[in-house]
């Protein structure tokens, strides 16, 4: 406990030291130190099991500074202070551009600030504190998402990201005022025994209110926003890390109230279906690249909360094997999330830091100027894909043999089982379609665009972050089987017992399938070692691609992004409503044509735009009282002032 | 000394009355000014204890704040804004005194019907107090000038430290010293702000400030 409390003295005092005395590398050095030490306070729970706790009387009515670093606080607090140092690292470098134009102090403070919220968030037992924490993290992540404020989109993303979170953070104001209404305290510990039917409504409460953050659709209407807005970094953090605490404050509030009726499950199954699906889709008719990571981010949240709701209906059911393969499934998935993500939100931030741009449509080739890069973001495409032997597939593999198990153990769980196998199949094949289409017009083929002749490759400090995320996602995919122990400890305050796992084949499983990847990834060495050694001494040629026999091929002829999706988009066109504008040529002697197309979100086209223009049509017709007369307002103060006292003493 | 306590009242009473039905904005500042000085006496008069430090020094202050300092105040922005008369109010003078006596005798109902009036002289007292708030309220409301508008809100506190003196006796100091404060301030602000008002836009009329919502 002593080392989180380190570590968050000095992420805030650093933070303050970077922001008042106008030093980067303080807030640089001090993200980095805190970082390591918040590492050091989840070491002992994660290894031991052991949770340490710390309650100091506070002066707030209801409030006390009570921490706990539990198991399951301290498996969010890995990814955080993972993602959070790296991310800072790599900002030394991306934020170099903003230098010479503004202070940057300020986002040091804001970013330091944000992990340490975090920290607290994971780790307060107490709704007051709770809530504080909470409060904190989406006023510093707005502040870092307005970072470019003089550009009217950040400022539009930030007021959508600080209002959709304020929604979400009343439905969770009155979930702990309910919550402790019943309970007669704020404190965590003390929430629960409640009847089915509140603990249903506050179990909905929880799910729209942290889903808000999460981003399940289509509550999700921020993040495609705010993410492309913020700076990379940022947006890996925000990515990576921060729309999991909405996860965790699911998780923390499902503890408290208990296992719960079945429909939890099937509603959180139901939620990550449509959350999973719609998500890869979206992200399939993007054109900005953070954008389509940002989609994909509601696509891996959808997969997540599929995991946890099998894992729920384990709970539920009494089927323990489910419980355990479903919550780890989706927990795994989760800490996977977290390092791809990022690692891909770092990649698309130093594709724009380089190229300029972030439009997909625009950019081509850059793995023969960015080869690091490159081959950074095709592995955490391919762990995104889930596919093996990254870690992507491992938490996708355990969800799945956990839809495959419910589905055999209760028969009225087929249903759920094959609706999650079948949800699953059909997000890992369009994610594949999505990521192909993003890494092959990014990194492949020629340049689209001209201007993006003078790209080269990023800084040191802007690739050794990729390279430990890279790394991390490798040794997750490989090491899965030997972190079976960890995950017990991990999933004991949800409720799964040690070796609940018996009987679900699960380890057996994937440390047969780690050894044939071994052995593949060995062959596939040696094979690349043997032509290396043919090759050697020949001289190598390099001649253009295959042209179909085209004398003269330019780099307009190539796929374009929207190409490439077309078939995928027309064939969802019912779901993605994709709006093109077509202008064919006409005439004997055609002159240009021109194709536009735009995916609008659907969730803020049909459901959050009408209803805004609903609420503002209503509040219209109260425009006449504000007349701006000011002597009309204070008559009207006097009358209803007089008409009181009347009305009270008459 | 009754006698003295009901002069003082009659003549809050006809200030108030040349209050709503004056138009020349000097002689306006002129009337609060004695309305002021008036109502910061009172005090001194009301309560038949002896007179302590404490209670000269506050009519003192009252005096020297509504009777002095207030009416140089706006006596100065007026110079500055360079205007003479209330021109074409929302209700003109004659109904304006109609519309006082009317509020005079509705003082007198309220008080009546609120059953917290008190014997004596303080019968007065309390109506008379209503009545100065209410003429403090109907000036900010029937009014242009920014000008006539912060001498509604003075009277209207001089209503309400009559109200306090009949009601509560002897206000507390701390009260009695804030409303003071706040009104000093409030006039000071207001005073500052129409120079700048009258500046910017060549006039002090509140009402064509209304072009400046939203």
């Amino acid at each position: 406990m002593a080392w989180l409390l380190l570590s968050l003295g000095i992420l805030l005092a650093s933070g303050l030291a970077a922001w008042v005395l106008r030093r980067e590398s303080i807030g640089l050095a001090g993200a980095l130190v805190g970082c390591a030490a918040g590492l050091a306070s989840a070491a002992a729970p994660l290894m031991t099991g052991r949770s340490c706790a710390l309650s100091l009387p506070w002066s707030v009515p209801y409030g006390s500074f009570h921490l706990e670093i539990d198991a399951l606080s301290a498996f969010f607090l890995l990814p955080l202070f993972l993602v959070g140092a790296l991310s800072a690292v790599y900002a030394y470098g991306y934020l170099a551009p903003y230098r010479k134009s503004q202070p940057l102090g300020r986002t040091w403070f804001f970013y330091n600030a944000l992990v340490a919220s975090m920290a607290l968030v994971v780790t307060a037992r107490n709704a007051v504190l709770f809530l504080t924490a909470w409060e904190a993290m989406a006023l510093t992540s707005f502040f870092l998402v307005v970072f470019e404020s003089e550009r009217k989109d950040a400022r539009e993303a930030g007021w959508s990201y600080l209002v959709a979170g304020h929604l979400g953070t009343a439905f969770l104001i009155i979930l702990f005022v309910w919550l402790g209404s019943r309970a007669g305290s704020l404190e965590f510990e003390r929430f629960g025994n409640l009847d089915s039917r509140a603990a249903g409504m506050l179990f909905l409460l929880a799910l729209i209110g942290f889903g808000t953050k999460a981003g399940f659709f289509p509550l999700h209407v921020w993040l495609p926003e705010a993410h492309p807005a913020a700076p990379s970094h940022v947006s890996a953090l925000m990515s990576g890390v921060m729309i999991k605490m909405g996860i965790y404050g699911l998780l923390r509030i499902y503890i408290c109230l208990g296992p719960g009726p079945a429909w939890w499950g099937w509603l959180m199954v139901a939620v990550g279906v449509v959350s999973g699906v719609l998500g890869v889709l979206f992200a399939l008719a993007q054109s900005d690249l953070k954008r389509l990571l940002a989609y994909s981010s509601v696509e891996n949240i959808g997969i997540i909360a599929l995991g946890l709701g099998l894992g729920m209906l384990g709970r539920s059911l009494g089927i323990p094997a489910l419980a355990a393969l479903g919550f780890a499934g989706g927990l795994l998935h989760l800490l996977n999330h977290a390092l791809f993500k990022s690692l891909l939100f770092l990649g698309a931030g130093a594709v724009a830091h380089s190229a300029g741009t972030r439009d997909i449509e625009h950019l081509g080739g850059l793995a023969k100027a960015m080869p690091w890069t490159a081959g950074f973001f095709l592995l955490g495409a391919v762990a995104i894909c889930g596919l093996p032997p990254l870690n992507g597939f491992v938490g996708e593999f355990l969800i799945l043999l956990g839809a495959y198990h419910g589905a055999c153990a209760v028969g009225h769980l087929a249903a759920a089982g094959a609706a999650a196998i079948a949800a699953i199949a059909l997000i890992g094949g369009l994610a594949a379609a999505c990521f192909t289409r993003a890494f092959g017009i990014v990194f492949l083929g020629q340049p689209r665009r001209r201007h993006t002749e003078s790209i080269h490759e990023v800084g040191w400090s802007m690739r050794i972050p990729m390279a430990v995320l890279a790394a991390s996602c490798v040794a997750i995919g490989l090491g899965a089987p030997w972190l079976f122990a960890s995950a017990d400890r991990v999933l004991g305050p949800l409720g799964v017992g040690a070796g609940s796992w018996a009987g679900s084949g699960a380890r057996g499983c994937l440390l047969g399938l780690t050894l044939l990847w071994a052995g593949l990834l060995a062959v596939a060495l040696a094979a690349a070692g043997f032509r290396r050694w043919l090759l050697g001494g020949r001289p190598i040629g390099e001649g253009g691609t295959w042209d179909c026999g085209y004398d003269r091929p330019s780099e307009r002829m190539q796929y374009t992004a929207s190409s490439f999706a077309q078939p995928l988009i027309s064939l969802f066109a019912p779901v993605l409503r994709t709006r093109r504008e077509l202008a064919t040529p006409t005439g004997y002697y055609p002159g240009p044509a021109d194709l536009a197309t735009t995916t609008p979100d659907i969730a803020s086209r049909r459901l959050f735009s009408p209803a805004y223009e609903a609420m503002q049509a209503l509040l219209a017709r109260f425009r006449w009282l504000q007349h701006g007369y000011l002597q009309l307002y204070v008559l009207q103060l006097a009358v209803t002032l007089l008409v009181l006292l009347i009305w009270k003493l008459g | 000394m009754n006698a003295w306590s009901e002069l003082i009242l009659i003549l809050v009473i006809l200030t108030n009355l040349l209050l709503v039905g004056g138009n020349r904005l000097t002689g306006l500042i002129r009337f609060a000014a004695v309305q002021g000085l008036l109502a910061g006496l009172l005090p001194l008069l009301a309560h038949s204890q002896a007179l302590t430090a404490r209670l000269v020094f506050l009519a003192a202050l009252a005096v020297a704040l509504k009777g002095v300092a207030f009416p140089l105040l706006l006596g100065r922005a007026l110079r500055e804004a360079d205007i003479r008369r209330e021109v074409e109010p929302f209700v003109g003078s004659e109904f304006s005194i109609f519309v006082g006596i009317s509020l005079l005798a509705f003082s007198f109902w309220l008080s009546e019907w609120l059953g917290i009036a008190q014997a004596g002289w303080l019968r007065l007292m309390l109506p008379v107090g209503f009545f100065t708030m209410m003429t403090g309220l109907f000036l900010i409301i029937s009014r242009h000038k920014a000008l006539t508008q912060v001498l509604g809100y003075l009277v209207m506190e001089n209503g309400i430290f009559l109200l306090g003196v009949a009601l509560v006796g002897e206000v507390p100091f701390i009260v009695e010293l804030g409303v003071l404060l706040d009104a000093f301030v409030a006039v000071f602000v207001m005073g500052i702000a129409i120079h700048h008002i009258n500046r910017e836009f060549n006039h002090m009329d509140v009402h064509l400030m209304a072009r400046l919502k939203e």
